[in-house]
């Protein structure tokens, strides 16, 4: 990999990537990962599909855990804590590193539903505290102005937009320290794309963010470092403006000028 | 240029309004009626039959429809009576085998699905419950015959539960682990992401959006169930009188419909008819709501 002296005075590391090789099988998908990912900074993965970036993601959560035969090995650690260890309670983990999906999930209830049963597993709050939590979040996700007369009906009824704004209401609403967005846009219009861009530079006063995305405008305009992925190497990692005017890499400079991928 | 592709053009490919092209699209014509004719004439050949069938069951049984039907027990030969005692027997041990069946079914299911997709257990497991289904339902009659009847000395309602159980477990299982299967992953991931729980997972997201075909289901397994003779004739056997032990034999009305249409007496081939009808409407309804929970409008 490639790095410049990147000025990282003041930064710190919430999560840190050593060495991680990741295996489908026994088929390789990353090839010994070295990253910081910076509190409370915007991180954004792009590289040509299949070049590792969603399955670095899916690490940094466990979420690969779901499916057997599938082992990483390295390190990640996240509040001085190694994430890949046997031990970790992984419920928790997810309650702290929260995941936004490529397409909208919202669960088979009511909008107020899908929000409040995340908290109440971690939580015991009374009727109101709770009214007011769904409201702080679905204020936080942008989308209150638009549901909060239909609160009690089906989540399934929303926009594709709004349904995924649901989706980073329900995520931020139990309160996790990182956030992780794998292509968040993908399956939304333009104007959608807009408000969750939107959404995202606001999240960044509280929450550590790292978001896949194939769209490099995006990745240009919602975040502050940017790591390029290649067939499940990082090519190079630096913050987002040096990478977008000035890679310091060949194959980056391809990727972004689009002469491949 | 242009010569060398018109002669290309009129060896080869010479429009669609050429000799030929005209003589193979009349064939394809053709060919196309006949087979059209064949398949409406096999469609009206089966229909046939179906209303045949269900213009004499309405026939006979309507005629014979009366308040006495719900209100009198099954009749002695040469007198009046109704089907009261066998009304209550087939709903009273349908429900009763339902209600065991189908936690069994949903439990098994659930694991196919949820736990043990894709391993051993789950193939084997789905192999022999397809067997299970297919199963004629009069080798489960005997069965529990030889398992409960015999062991306890007598026939009883209870025996006649356990054998309906046995039919409507397979089909739970099936319905169950399908609707789960169609589940989408990516819902499952997101539960997961939140830190929910495998369990919590399956009981308030993957059941919910289950919900409808789960219920579908059992409703189908109802169906299935409610018109069986062979599997009861072994275990519960008949009842002329009013019977709410589960110990005893006990009445129903594909057994009561069994004996009284086999019967010399018209009173009884009456009430036979007039059971049947029941019963099919039943299953009908049965089937109509099913399909409503199925419907896209239902998913929402």
């Amino acid at each position: 990999m490639t790095q410049t002296a990147m000025n990282t005075t003041g930064l710190a590391e919430k999560i840190s990537i050593r060495n991680l090789k990741f295996f489908y099988g026994d088929s390789q998908a990353l090839k010994t990962i070295n990253l910081p990912l910076y509190e409370k900074k915007v991180t954004a993965f792009i590289g040509p599909s299949g070049c590792g970036k969603s399955t670095l993601l899916r690490v940094l959560n466990r979420m690969y855990d779901l499916y057997p035969r599938q082992h990483a090995e390295g390190e990640v650690i996240f509040d001085g804590q190694n994430v890949l260890d046997p031990n970790q309670d992984r419920n928790m983990l997810r309650a702290r590193i929260g995941m936004v999906f490529q397409k909208p999930t919202p669960f088979p209830m009511s909008i107020y539903e899908n929000i409040a049963f995340g908290i109440r597993l971690y939580e015991n709050l009374s009727r109101s505290e709770m009214d007011g939590r769904v409201e702080a979040a679905l204020t936080r996700g942008a989308l209150w102005n638009e549901v909060k007369d239909k609160l009690h009906s089906s989540g399934l009824s929303l926009s594709g937009g709004q349904q995924q704004r649901l989706c980073i209401a329900r995520t931020i609403a139990v309160k996790p320290e990182v956030v992780l967005f794998d292509e968040p846009c993908s399956a939304l219009d333009p104007i959608s794309t807009a408000k969750i861009e939107e959404l995202i530079d606001e999240l960044t006063t509280d929450y550590t963010i790292a978001i896949v995305t194939h769209n490099m405008q995006q990745a240009a305009r919602v975040s502050d470092y940017t790591a390029f992925m290649y067939l499940g190497e990082l090519i190079e990692f630096d913050e987002t403006t040096k990478i977008f005017t000035s890679p310091s890499d060949k194959r980056t400079q391809d990727y972004i000028t689009g002469r491949f991928g | 240029m242009a010569s060398s592709l018109g002669t290309t053009a009129s060896a080869g490919y010479s429009g669609a309004s050429s000799p030929v092209a005209q003589a193979l699209y009349r064939r394809r014509r053709r060919s196309n009626k006949v087979l059209l004719t064949l398949s409406v004439g096999a469609t009206i050949f089966g229909l046939a039959w179906l209303v045949l069938i269900l213009g004499a069951l309405l026939y006979e049984g309507f005629s014979g429809l009366s308040l006495a039907v719900f209100t009198e027990m099954t009749p002695p030969p040469g007198s009046a009576g109704g089907l009261l005692n066998a009304i209550w027997g087939s709903l009273l041990m349908t429900f009763g085998g339902v209600i065991i069946g189908t936690p069994i079914g949903i439990l098994a299911g659930t694991y196919m699905s949820e736990y043990g997709r894709g391993n051993k257990i789950t193939t084997v497991v789905r192999f022999i419950n397809d067997i299970l289904l297919a199963a004629p339902s009069i080798v489960i009659g005997l069965f529990v015959y030889e398992v409960v009847v015999v062991r306890m000395g007598h026939f009883s309602a209870f025996a006649g539960m356990a054998a309906l159980a046995i039919l409507v477990i397979p089909v739970v299982v099936r319905t169950t682990e399908d609707m789960l299967n169609l589940v989408p992953n990516q819902l499952r991931e997101a539960a997961a992401s939140l830190g929910l729980p495998r369990s919590i997972m399956i009981r308030h997201v993957a059941y919910k959006a289950a919900m409808s075909g789960i219920v579908t289901g059992v409703l189908l397994a109802i169906a299935r169930v409610s018109g069986e003779t062979a599997p009861l004739l072994f275990t519960a056997l008949n009842n002329q009188f009013w019977s709410t032990n589960l110990n005893a034999p006990m009445s129903s009305l594909p057994v009561t419909i069994f004996q009284f249409a086999l019967s010399p007496y018209p009173d009884w081939q009456k009430l036979a008819w007039t059971g049947a009808l029941l019963i099919t409407f039943t299953v009908l309804a049965l089937n109509i709501v099913a399909r409503a929970f199925l419907s896209p409008k239902a998913q929402k």
